[in-house]
């Protein structure tokens, strides 16, 4: 057999051979490799656009949260600042009413006392007096005990009177 | 140095001799080995173990004169007659079968015989076809979702789409995808061709795609395929090409080349193949037989060209496994090129 003639018979081979080949693995083989492989790779680009949304909607889902933290947080600070107030309020009520209070009874008191002062002087004043008169009684009984003296003590009675008049 | 080289030029000397010529001293016949591995038999010889030979016989399917004829090429051996066919030793038909016709000169029937290399052609095809199927069917048992395949089926599935994606797409243009069958089943089926021949032993070691047969097949192949889908551009460009006047009118000149061209595309597709596996083939082969030609120089000689031929052998079987996958990837890259040509008109539309 010369190198560089085709035999015939192989030539017929051959040609059955891969024809054969060709058709089983154009039919079966390369198309399902092909396209499992660009399955794949749809498969993977589709999972890629997935996680990329996925992570999308976490981001969003995130500064949502940070949203509302801090919303809440802003209402947190109202809240205990219109506590403080309210309470601050309420203290400086009470202390404003408790001042009146104190100064409503204080007030009183006062009165109270200035009332009591003034019963005790009027009191002190008419024992006083009838102190003094007594005494007065006690002496004037013990100096006009004589005439002599009785005289002497209208004189002078007389006397300031007339003095008295005098001055007026 | 010297020796060695003295030695590869006597063993291509005796590669390139017309007629086998026996070493003098030894009786290694190298062309004989050489040849008789290159080429086509009757019978697939595996080895010899002391005189007989190890070899398994093959149907001989061959329709003659007298009608056809089915029977064990075992009846043919030593030079044997059977049924008015015998093997011819010498001529223009040497070592295949012929017949006498009425003039006693020996003609040849119509030979279809499961030949050696017939043989491999068909065991090479059932391991292709099985290592795809078992391929494409990894894909049907597993769920999109559980990832690429690991493995052979990775590696098969990461040569598909090498050839796929860089070859093919990259060649053919926007249609590839008619064509893509087509050149990934030469691709494969040339690989596997080349890379089961480099396999020393049964049922590997066939030159297949080192035999002018199979590669002018796979190029026909991608002749038609190229002619017949080529558009109107294509066939516009080949015979009024885009060249002065005066090189299509009045002597056709451009014509001619272009025309001339169809088929020399192919024709070159084809010798490349052949050429480089069998010449690949026949380089291992005469290193290998270095070792029996210095066999009778001695046993200092032998033992030292022995291992050079070893080494030279291991490299030269190493660079056969690249040439293998170079070879078939070239086959297929030309052919891609020629079949894109043929569709000059989505170029332009993409320019």
């Amino acid at each position: 057999m010369g190198l560089l003639t085709p035999n015939p018979g192989l030539l017929f081979w051959m040609v059955i051979c891969f024809g054969t080949v060709f058709y089983v693995l154009a039919r079966f083989a390369f198309p399902a490799i092909i396209g499992a492989v660009d399955k794949r790779k749809k498969y993977i680009d589709s999972s890629l656009e997935a996680a990329r949304q996925a992570n999308e909607r976490l981001q969003q889902v995130k500064s949502e949260a940070e949203a509302l933290m801090a919303q809440a947080r802003q209402q947190q600070t109202a809240m205990l600042k219109e506590a403080a107030a309210t309470r601050d309020r309420i203290i400086a009520d009470a202390r404003g009413r408790a001042r009146e209070e104190a100064q409503k009874a204080l007030d009183e008191t006062r009165h109270q006392i200035a009332a009591e002062k003034e019963s005790a002087i009027s009191d002190i004043r008419r024992q006083v007096a009838v102190l003094s008169v007594d005494v007065a009684e006690k002496i004037l009984r013990k100096e006009l005990s004589k005439d002599q003296e009785q005289l002497d003590f209208v004189n002078r009675m007389i006397a300031e009177v007339e003095s008295n008049n005098k001055i007026e | 140095m010297k020796t060695i080289r003295h030695l590869l030029v006597a063993c291509f000397c005796l590669l390139l001799a017309p007629q086998p010529a026996r070493a003098a001293e030894g009786g290694i016949d190298v062309a004989e080995i050489v040849f008789g591995h290159i080429e086509d038999a009757y019978e697939w010889h595996i080895t010899d173990i002391g005189k007989t030979s190890v070899s398994i016989p093959l149907p001989v399917i061959v329709k003659s004169s007298t009608g056809w004829h089915v029977f064990s090429s075992k009846r043919l051996s030593e030079g044997a007659e059977y049924e008015g066919l015998y093997i011819a030793r010498e001529g223009d038909h040497a070592k295949q079968i012929v017949e006498r016709n009425a003039a006693g000169e020996e003609v040849r029937p119509l030979d279809i015989s499961i030949t050696k290399n017939v043989l491999a052609l068909f065991i090479n095809s059932a391991i292709l076809v099985a290592i795809m199927l078992g391929c494409a069917r990894w894909y049907k048992r597993h769920e999109v979702s559980e990832g690429a395949p690991k493995g052979g089926v990775g590696m098969i599935e990461a040569t598909v789409l090498y050839i796929h994606d860089d070859v093919i797409k990259a060649c053919v243009g926007p249609q590839y995808r008619r064509y893509a069958p087509y050149l990934l089943t030469a691709f494969f089926f040339i690989l596997v061709n080349n890379l089961m021949g480099l396999v020393p032993f049964f049922p590997g070691g066939a030159n297949v795609t080192g035999n002018i047969a199979i590669t002018i097949v796979l190029a026909l192949f991608t002749f038609v395929l190229t002619n017949v889908s080529g558009s109107k551009e294509y066939w516009k460009d080949i015979f009024w090409p885009d060249v002065p006047t005066w090189l299509k009118v009045p002597v056709p000149l451009m014509p001619l080349i272009e025309f001339i061209g169809v088929f020399t595309k192919p024709f070159t597709l084809a010798m490349r193949l052949f050429a480089n596996l069998m010449a690949g083939h026949a380089g291992i082969l005469s290193i290998v037989c270095v070792i029996f030609i210095t066999a009778q120089l001695g046993a200092g000689i032998c033992a030292s060209m022995s291992l050079i031929a070893v080494i030279f052998g291991i490299f030269l079987n190493a660079l056969e496994v690249l040439v293998a996958f170079i070879q078939a990837y070239v086959f297929t890259l030309l052919s891609a090129i020629f079949i894109g040509m043929a569709h000059p008109e989505t170029d332009l539309k993409k320019n």
